[in-house]
């Protein structure tokens, strides 16, 4: 009786936590289905109505009146390339970085350490405006390059990767010594399809973080051309429930690639079973 | 380190050469530039710069506006680090307990914290609207709840805008963290110490000091970092100022502002705080908590 009490009472906390993420968002949902006018006299809404695919269709095709030179499908688009941009940049050379860290012997191997896990110390948010300058000067400000690199420019998968190579058992890289293995040919052969499952999460990572910068993009982008999702919420004029759509559109990739991918996330991240 | 290695060749720095390459160019020469802004004065054109010696320094301590910002942030971070690291580890201990449905929770719980600040403060301003804003209405009832002019209340709508999405962050590293505990440890316990409640508190509890600590850092970075979004989405500072962080305004008096020297000196002071915090871990707390 006492089990079957405390057993119930962990679902209605877990319930209850469940409920006060779910809500929220499903309320913004429900009530982006319903036409302006009707949220405008009867405030949020908890069922569905059924302007959805109108409201929909709109936000992500209307050119013109709602956004002046960019629709919601090429924000969606931009968001994308810098997403999978910064998360192939960072994850490519964080694996090369930490393999000359950890399979290499050398003088200057405390000095490189430091050199790149310093810099974990401080986020862009710190160095932004020298950043944006440096991009101008470079004659970059308003292109893809210019989204993505400086939000590569990140050692935190570089140390995730120097742990996991640690815990390769040396025998591996004794082993394929004896076969003649080139440093290229161990890299290439061996340690990268082992690194698959810390590949998948630091991409995964990555691509949520480059997917949600919001100050950088708005600093670095004066042409509509190169307007992410994220900054567009807060650019872009429209209607209440025209808005509520593109709140929920906004959230669905990067939360999809969370759910489908958790598993190699999470074993990734905390390197178990 | 590992014991067989690679001779030191010329390969090693061709790995090393497109990290190092896009942190010195887009990092290191950035910090470099921050430095020199900080100590030196621009005139209002941007033609001539002066030595200025530490007067950008002096002059961010003399302005109130940035003391507000400074206490401002430690409230926030510390309030954020609490009620997040208290509601994650709630659900965690709670979804490590039930046998039927354990991982149906974790992905319930998992997804908000793929959703950027910036989204989730463009939510929250619905709900903390006057004009149909659930939760204002809701506490505007219970005590005149008013952020536009009360500094409390706007405090209320940046903290539960900020923790919304943290929760989940903290939800999964505590459940990571009681996974690896030991059943014996737990079952050995169970011996000793009837009381399931004293029995997480001297036993649990100090096993996952290490995602603890480790969790205390990642809020307090989200705090000071991340919430620019979420503030730019909600109160923009309102009252007046009294919800800017320091990121926002280092912001602020850059963008706006174009005080570069003032920007500067605010983002090493930020430097010098996380690097603070950064070596209280190492140094302080490591020594001081249990591993399994």
């Amino acid at each position: 009786m006492n089990r079957l009490f405390t057993s119930n009472l962990s679902h209605l906390i877990l319930f209850v936590g469940i409920s006060i993420m779910i809500i929220p968002v499903w309320m913004i949902f429900a009530s982006s289905t319903h036409t302006s006018s009707f949220i405008n006299t009867h405030g949020l809404q908890f069922f569905l109505g059924d302007s959805f695919q109108e409201n929909y269709l709109r936000v992500l095709m209307y050119q013109g009146g709602f956004f002046k030179e960019i629709t919601a499908l090429k924000m969606f688009l931009n968001s994308f390339i810098m997403a999978t941009g910064v998360a192939l940049l960072s994850v490519v050379t964080s694996l090369m970085a930490a393999y000359a860290l950890v399979y290499y012997r050398t003088k200057y191997a405390t000095f490189l350490f430091w050199l790149i896990f310093i810099t974990i110390l401080v986020p862009l948010e710190l160095r932004i405006f020298p950043t944006y300058s440096v991009m101008a000067k470079l004659n970059l400000v308003n292109s893809y390059f210019g989204l993505i690199v400086p939000i590569s420019a990140s050692a935190i998968a570089t140390l995730f990767f120097r742990q996991f190579y640690r815990t390769v058992p040396d025998e591996l890289l004794e082993s394929a010594k004896l076969d003649g293995a080139s440093t290229w040919r161990f890299f290439i052969d061996f340690l990268v399809p082992l690194s698959r499952t810390m590949i998948v999460a630091m991409f995964i990572f990555m691509f949520v973080f480059g997917y949600n910068q919001y100050l950088w993009p708005l600093l670095v982008t004066s042409s509509e051309q190169y307007w992410t999702v994220v900054m567009g919420l807060k650019m872009m004029s429209g209607s209440i429930v025209h808005r509520f759509a593109f709140v929920i559109m906004s959230m669905v990739p990067p939360i999809l690639i969370i759910i489908i991918l958790q598993k190699h996330f999470i074993k990734g991240v905390f390197q178990d079973k | 380190m590992k014991k067989v290695q690679f001779k030191s060749n010329y390969s090693q720095y061709l790995f090393l050469a497109p990290q190092l390459g896009i942190l010195l160019i887009f990092l290191y020469w950035p910090i470099i530039q921050t430095f020199k802004d900080a100590f030196t004065i621009q005139d209002a054109f941007g033609i001539s710069t002066q030595f200025a010696g530490i007067d950008n320094f002096l002059f961010i301590f003399d302005d109130p506006a940035y003391l507000t910002a400074f206490k401002f942030t430690i409230i926030y971070s510390f309030v954020i680090t609490l009620i997040t690291g208290a509601i994650g580890l709630l659900l965690a201990v709670q979804a490590n307990k039930v046998i039927h449905g354990k991982s149906a929770y974790k992905t319930l719980l998992i997804w908000p914290y793929a959703i950027a600040p910036a989204v989730v403060g463009v939510m929250a301003n619905y709900f903390f609207s006057e004009r149909f804003g659930l939760l204002y209405h809701l506490f505007n009832d219970m005590w005149g709840f008013n952020w536009y002019e009360s500094v409390y209340d706007a405090y209320i709508y940046v903290i539960v805008a900020g923790s919304w999405k943290q929760i989940s962050a903290n939800f999964i590293f505590f459940l990571a963290g009681l996974q690896a505990i030991q059943v014996s440890v737990i079952e050995a316990s169970m011996i000793d110490c009837k009381s399931s409640f004293r029995r997480f508190w001297t036993i649990t509890f100090p096993l996952l000091m290490p995602t603890t600590f480790f969790l205390i850092i990642i809020n307090i970075t989200y705090a000071f970092f991340d919430t620019f979004g979420i503030i730019d989405t909600t109160t923009i500072g309102a009252p007046s100022g009294e919800t800017r962080t320091l990121v926002y305004k280092a912001y602020m008096d850059g963008f706006r502002g174009l005080d570069l020297g003032s920007a500067g000196a605010q983002s090493i002071m930020m430097m010098l705080i996380v690097l603070f915090i950064t070596i209280f871990q190492f140094r302080y707390i490591e020594g001081k908590i249990h591993y399994n």
